[in-house]
């Protein structure tokens, strides 16, 4: 069916026209993953203690995104439906296993940074969510765009909430520290401040996350479901 | 007309398609990184061993400069290997050992484990480098033990862990666990091998007693054990050094 409904569409769109960039854009805010559709929260949890793991986190799931809605795209139309979700799978878990390997070679640090956060990609629900949602049904540019889209909003909230609890849990940011050094008592330690250590554990990460999505739909109303 | 995409011949055709070029794909990647990823075990192990010996981000030895570091402090001439009874074996390179293959391999028998000892030059003194490996709670765990001149007292240490809790037991990294570690002694007067305890009621200042980490109880005892298993055949090389 969908074949028809795209042989129709002759004349052809330009790459960034407005319908593709708000692929992007949407993601970012009124869209977001994390925050509206409610995706991926288990890995905003588990690694948003220090802004770095964020950002290769980040990273990470935006080139599996952008790469596994590109290969999803291009077999939409091959893909045997009964076993769709199988090959969506097999396509993330084998570009989690390519990331792994590559870090592993080539930025051996990181590497054992993320060590079990890797794993946790191939069962983050955004990506299969995006798959299913949108690649499955959608053109291979679009798709393109739709995962770096979605991939940036999850990137950025994870980067939003490892800020706070960063700076409030261990007084750095990005590992340089902000309100002077935690061992010897300079800076704001020196006149009693204390780093709050609830911060690190993960149930401050759902408190920020909670927040966040309060601020968001306080924001702009047409955000809020009717129940 | 185009294939029937429902039908059961296409699906399994597609499946077993599907299976081949990703497993050809997986395999060639996994073969082409393969010797980058040995490399960086070769220079995270020398790393390991450089920082039970001090602190090494503090000197500011990284990976890039591990290598150079380590052949500054480790000659591997003088490294030896030690059978189970703490008698050196001859013909075996320390280095190469892969004591957490060896720890993980149920069909080698205890009594054929290796045991490599490393000993390093610092400021004149020697130290005895002592690779150790157990398990935690959900995987193995490892560690270097440095012990000084004297060849009883603990002068540093460093551990690891593949994947511990975070903030519980991935905690035996961390210097504060390390440094409840140092000035241990392993021997005592007889030269004899005195066993370690992990305890959990704060009475880790006393000789032989290590306080646990909260939380990390399973990973704290995995370190007690790691620790008395090997290093009761260090401790037995040892006193047949200083007789």
């Amino acid at each position: 069916m969908s074949d028809i409904a795209e042989n129709k569409k002759t004349p052809k769109e330009p790459l960034f026209s407005k319908k593709n960039k708000k692929l992007v854009t949407d993601p970012l805010t009124d869209n977001n993953p994390v925050t509206i559709q409610v995706l991926g929260i288990c890995s905003a949890l588990a690694i948003t203690v220090q802004v770095k793991q964020g950002v290769v986190m980040g990273l990470a799931v935006i080139f599996v995104l952008v790469l596994g809605n590109l290969i999803i795209s291009l077999l939409r139309n091959l893909i045997p439906s009964r076993i769709r979700i199988i090959v969506q799978l097999v396509v993330v878990a084998s570009l989690v296993i390519i990331v792994d390997q590559l870090l592993a070679a080539f930025m051996p640090d990181v590497s054992e940074q993320l060590s079990v956060f890797v794993g946790l990609i191939i069962t983050n629900c955004i990506i299969m969510g995006r798959f299913e949602a949108f690649a499955m049904a959608n053109k291979p540019w679009p798709s393109i765009m739709d995962g770096f889209g979605n991939g940036l909003g999850y990137a950025g909230l994870l980067v939003l909430v490892a800020v706070f609890r960063e700076l409030f849990g261990s007084g750095t940011l990005y590992g340089f520290p902000i309100f002077g050094d935690y061992i010897t008592g300079s800076g704001l330690y020196s006149i009693g401040y204390v780093n709050n250590n609830m911060m690190i554990l993960p149930p401050m990460a759902l408190i920020i996350v909670g927040v966040i999505i309060w601020i968001q739909r306080s924001r702009n109303k047409s955000l809020i479901e009717e129940h | 007309m185009a294939v029937n995409r429902d039908s059961n011949g296409y699906t399994f055709a597609f499946a077993i398609a599907l299976v081949v070029v990703v497993g050809t794909l997986l395999a060639l990647i996994a073969m082409w990184t393969k010797p980058f990823q040995q490399r960086n075990d070769e220079v995270k192990k020398q790393l390991d061993i450089l920082s039970a010996m001090m602190n090494t981000d503090s000197l500011g030895i990284t990976r890039k400069n591990a290598e150079d570091e380590f052949t500054k402090y480790v000659d591997l001439n003088d490294a030896l290997v030690l059978d189970a009874q703490g008698n050196i074996k001859e013909g075996v390179e320390a280095f190469e050992l892969d004591i957490k293959k060896e720890f993980k391999d149920k069909k080698l028998d205890k009594k054929d484990r290796n045991y490599p000892l490393f000993i390093a030059k610092k400021d004149g003194k020697t130290f005895y480098i002592l690779p150790i490996v157990g398990k935690g709670l959900w995987g193995p765990i490892w560690g270097n033990i440095c012990i000084g001149e004297d060849m009883e007292t603990i002068v540093g240490a460093s551990f690891g862990h593949k994947g511990e809790t975070p903030g519980l037991g991935a905690e035996i990294k961390q210097q504060f666990f390390i440094d409840r570690w140092i000035g241990e002694k392993i021997s005592d007067e007889n030269g004899e091998f005195s066993k370690f305890e992990v305890v959990k009621n704060g009475s880790g200042h006393k000789p032989s007693k290590v306080d646990g980490i909260t939380g990390g109880t399973i990973t704290s005892k995995g370190v007690e054990e790691m620790a008395n298993r090997s290093m009761q055949v260090y401790v037995s090389y040892f006193k047949n050094l200083k007789q």
